[in-house]
């Protein structure tokens, strides 16, 4: 009975061993923090456009499957990933919305007239406050609505290739015959 | 050439790491003297082998050399000299470097000043000093090798993280590395006396103040690094209970317990495995530490660039190293003979209940700092851990230490008088009672909690002059008795008073920090708001320029009652390179209180955002680390220790050791 | 993560706040200082080792704002924080919720002191010690004291 005691401190290292090594996953990233909004509706919301543009609102979506992708003409990983968003809609065959993210809707402009514009329509939240309804944290950052109107993924960080093929698609394609 | 001179002595060092860590230990099996000495010889030339690695680098560093992969990624050639030999380990490879400089210093010394400690425990002691070497030299060798070259070499380097461009990056780390690797020798020791099976009051005598000079040293450096927090981070905030934090709080809450439970098995023969058991877990948690920052499994603002390659080799290390420990504990400590005999209520009784609690506290900050990992490995839900719970659950332990810190001294060796010493204490109750309850007539009941921390800082500070008032029979006496027995009480016993008044202080300043007010506003040049009987008035701002940087000074006048008492120029810097903005905040302090402004953004219109606090109490906090500190060091000066060293010439003498 | 890395250091760039502002400040103090007191609470995602109380994020800005706002609109303080957490989840809390998933974290340390005193009652009764010795004469008494102080 006492040598079991002793035998505690060691089985206690080992149990923390395995959960130390579990987390050494390279694919994990520590300062993630998941949605609290998966499988839960998109928030409601009704933003303006930018000049002569008609705006983003979530009736808008009218029951299809959708992208909405949070981007700023001040945020250097966008611009990594807006070459992966040109030409991504025809790909996948859903809308892709965009929302400038507490942007000048001028240097917005300027931005996609440098970069392109692959967006079906962009909204314009300035203050922030439709990205907070959204859970945003930082930008970029895609999230896939389905037919319901719920958000059923959240992409943080730019999208990459390997997200897209692997991810994005699939899902897409398996909410487009849900 | 230099630079391939000191990574060769790198590579030296780890074949004579490697030598070190297996021919002593064959050599104390054997009882071979001249195997055995190899143990000594080769940690002196490790450690002159790595120091010379170490100044090869701080030269790549000052000459800014950017042939170095390091030197380019974290120095610049405009920045000030201080900061680019302290630059050297502020950043992953170049602390890991520092890392076994310390571990090679502490090697040596037991090398150079062990010569009467018995042979083969020596020889072993050396050994597993080595084996941990070896661990850290390969890491350092193969995963985070500083003198990789950069190819080919820039005009320039990308400078280093303007936070960290700050005096306290000059002294906290060396400190830090200096209390968490010292702890090692206390490892080895108690690895040593497991592979020996032996431990005995000479153990005791040799790991005591080895133990006590690295759990100075991390005092120190744990309150340097809250201090530089304090100071640099602009709202006066100096603990938020991050994983780093923890990391090295929890080795001094264990080495807390290591230091005093090391006491009994000298002079007691007694709690021998658990001493044991907190020497293996005290540097484990120092480990344990190591990983977390380098491995990237969590979230930090200390957490050196990750790759999780280097987290897979110190996870293997700290299973060999840990795992092994514990392992040859969980086979050899049940056969330790159990030593002195005492009663639950003792001296004695009082360390085992101290331990207790504090590796409870430790288990507690563990789990605290580990949970949201634990969840997230197994798929559950993303949490955070931050202060309420430290505040439910680790505040709470520290009560009933806080009580027994007072208590324990008045209790004698192996049967105590528990009665009789609370009786004694009479003067310390009343004395916090005292302060509660002017803490309650003038703030109210709100910041209950505040007043009990403060009431017990009393009890604990005027328990440790009771406790020395009884040694000297203060006032039971006549003054001659008394000043006798002061001047002939041992450091020792002074040392621990002023330590344990060392931690009422800084308990006192914790519990006050609820205390503080605060003024924040947006003001002009000629404005003028007050703070705490102050008037501060605004002057304006100017700009100005630095080696790297472009300041916003602010003039601050401090009036009190119509008259300008000082001036203070809080700033803003912007460093270009970085595209960073730091503040560096303006203190005047009395000691008893602190006043701190901070200058914030500037408006359109000219104004600035100025943050003006008053924190009454909180320089105790860190002055009551260093005489805690002090207190060790006092320890370690004591006239035992010192004896302990010398005995080798008193061998011929017949009489018995001095203080037996 | 080195992306959101990167976006870490664009936030810097643009002219930080540090912490709360007195523009953001309700004009009620007492809703002010309720506001506070959530705000200390509440972790900031992006500097995510600082509330949004003291992180210069503009992100903490904004919710610092809103929460101002919800408060200000009448909600109470739980109100309050389930319009974030609804939100962000439950990482945004510093304060963990009680609940099966945390249980092991909330009542560990209990059941850790619980254990290690049990094992230290263990350990003390066994070394409880003998029948007390004879009492020690006036002399002895004396020796005895002084002994004790000079060791210490």
């Amino acid at each position: 009975m006492r040598r079991l005691l002793f035998l505690l401190p060691v089985a206690m290292f080992v149990a923390v061993a395995v959960y130390f090594l579990l987390a050494l996953n390279p694919n994990r990233d520590p300062t993630l923090v998941p949605s609290a909004l998966i499988d839960k509706p998109a928030p409601v919301f009704d933003l303006g456009g930018l000049d002569g543009g008609k705006g983003l609102a979530l009736a808008g979506f009218k029951g299809q499957v959708a992208i909405v992708n949070f981007f700023a003409s001040w945020c250097e990983p966008c611009r990594d990933e807006h070459p992966l968003l040109m030409g991504l809609e025809k790909k996948i065959g859903v809308p892709l919305y965009g929302i400038a993210y507490k942007d000048k809707p001028a240097d917005t402009e300027h931005f996609l007239k440098e970069l392109g514009d692959p967006y079906d329509a962009i909204g314009v939240d300035e203050s922030g406050r439709t990205a907070i309804d959204f859970g945003v944290y930082g930008v970029p950052e895609t999230y896939v609505i389905d037919k319901q109107g719920r958000i059923r993924k959240r992409f943080v960080g730019p999208l990459s290739e390997s997200a897209i093929a692997g991810e994005l698609l699939p899902l897409v394609q398996q909410l487009q015959h849900s | 050439m230099l630079d391939e001179l000191g990574h060769y002595a790198l590579i030296l060092a780890l074949c004579i790491a490697a030598l070190q860590s297996t021919v002593p230990l064959y050599g104390a099996s054997r009882r071979h003297a001249g195997l055995m000495a190899v143990g000594q010889s080769a940690a002196v030339a490790q450690f002159v082998l790595i120091a010379l690695s170490f100044a090869v680098l701080v030269n790549a560093y000052v000459t800014s050399d950017f042939s170095l992969a390091t030197v380019v990624d974290n120095s610049q050639s405009t920045k000030p000299l201080l900061y680019k030999i302290t630059g050297v380990w502020g950043n992953h490879e170049g602390s890991m470097l520092l890392w076994v400089l310390i571990l090679s210093l502490f090697g040596a010394a037991v090398a150079l000043f062990g010569d009467n400690l018995p042979p083969g425990l020596r020889a072993r002691v050396l050994a597993v000093q080595g084996m941990i070497g070896v661990g850290f030299l390969t890491f350092i060798v193969f995963t985070s090798n500083p003198f990789l070259r950069a190819h080919p070499a820039p005009l320039d380097g990308n400078g280093m993280n303007p936070v960290l461009q700050d005096p306290g990056l000059a002294f906290h780390p060396p400190f830090l590395y200096l209390g968490y690797v010292g702890f090692s020798v206390a490892f080895s020791f108690a690895v040593a006396a497991l592979i020996e099976g032996r431990v005995d009051a000479a153990w005791a005598r040799w790991v005591r103040p080895w133990s006590l000079a690295a759990w100075c040293a991390l005092t120190v450096g744990i309150a340097m690094g809250s201090w530089w927090a304090y100071y640099t981070l602009g709202w006066g905030g100096w603990w938020f209970w991050d994983p780093v934090e923890n990391a090295s709080f929890m080795p001094w809450l264990v080495g807390t317990a290591l230091i005093h439970s090391a006491i009994v098995v000298e002079k007691r023969d007694a709690l021998k495995s658990w001493t044991i058991l907190l020497a293996i877990v005290t540097f484990s948690l120092s480990l344990v530490g190591t990983f977390l920052v380098r491995s990237g499994v969590l979230t930090s603002v200390h957490a050196f660039a990750v790759d999780p390659t280097r987290g897979t080799y110190i996870l293997i290390l700290l299973v060999l190293a840990i795992g092994g420990s514990l392992t040859l504990y969980a086979l050899r400590a049940p056969a330790l003979q159990g030593g002195g005999i005492f009663a639950p209520i003792s001296r004695e009784g009082a360390i085992v209940l101290n331990n207790v609690l504090l590796t409870t506290a430790a288990a507690t900050v563990f789990l605290g700092t580990l949970y949201p990992l634990f969840l997230d490995t197994i798929g559950g839900p993303k949490l955070s851990v931050g202060f309420p719970f430290f505040n439910r659950t680790f505040v709470p332990l520290m009560v009933p230490v806080l009580i027994a810190v007072a208590v324990g001294p008045l209790l004698a060796w192996k049967r105590g008088d528990l009665r009789g010493a609370l009786q004694r204490l009479w003067v310390a109750f009343a004395a916090a009672l005292l302060v509660a309850l002017i803490g309650l007539y003038i703030a109210g009941f709100k910041p209950i909690l505040a007043l009990l921390g403060l009431a017990l800082a009393a009890w604990v500070g005027i328990g440790a002059i009771v406790e020395w008032a009884e040694r000297v029979k203060l006032f039971r006496a006549p003054p001659d008795e008394t000043w006798r027995r002061a001047r002939h009480l041992p450091r020792a016993s002074y040392a621990m008073s002023i330590a344990h008044f060392g931690l009422a202080v800084s308990v006192a300043g914790i519990a006050a920090s609820a205390f503080e007010v605060e003024n924040i506003q947006m003001m002009h040049p000629g404005d003028s708001i007050p703070i705490a009987g102050y008037v501060l008035k605004f002057d304006g701002t100017t700009k100005a320029p630095g080696p790297n940087f472009t300041a916003d000074i602010a003039t601050v006048e401090v009036r009190r009652g119509g008259q300008t008492v000082e001036v203070l120029h809080p700033e803003r810097r912007f460093f270009p390179l970085q595209q960073m903005t730091t503040s560096v905040t303006a203190i005047r302090t009395n000691f008893l209180a602190d006043l701190y402004v901070a200058l914030g953004d500037p408006d359109d219109s000219g104004g600035s955002t100025i943050r003006a606090y008053w924190k009454p109490l909180t320089p105790w906090i860190w002055m009551g680390a260093v005489i805690m500190a002090f207190g060790g060091l006092l320890s370690l000066s004591d006239r035992r220790w010192r004896v302990g060293v010398a005995a080798k010439r008193r061998l011929p003498a017949v009489a018995p050791a001095p203080g037996e | 993560m080195r992306y959101v890395f990167a976006l870490l250091l664009l936030i810097l760039l643009v002219p930080a706040a540090l912490a709360v502002e007195p523009s953001e400040r309700l004009s009620d103090p007492a809703l002010e200082a309720r506001a506070r007191a959530l705000s200390e609470q509440l972790r900031c995602l992006v500097c995510q080792n600082e509330t949004i109380d003291e992180s210069s994020a503009p992100l903490a800005h904004d919710l610092r704002v809103l929460l101002r706002q919800r408060i200000a609109a009448g909600d109470t303080d739980a109100q309050a924080v389930k319009f974030l957490t609804d939100r962000y989840g439950d990482f945004v809390l510093l304060k963990p919720p009680v609940e099966p998933a945390t249980y092991v974290l909330w009542f560990g340390p209990i059941a850790v002191l619980l254990l290690a005193a049990g094992g230290a009652l263990i350990y003390l009764r066994r070394r409880k010690a003998a029948t007390p010795a004879a009492p020690l004469s006036e002399a002895e008494r004396r020796r005895i004291e002084r002994l004790i102080e000079e060791d210490g």
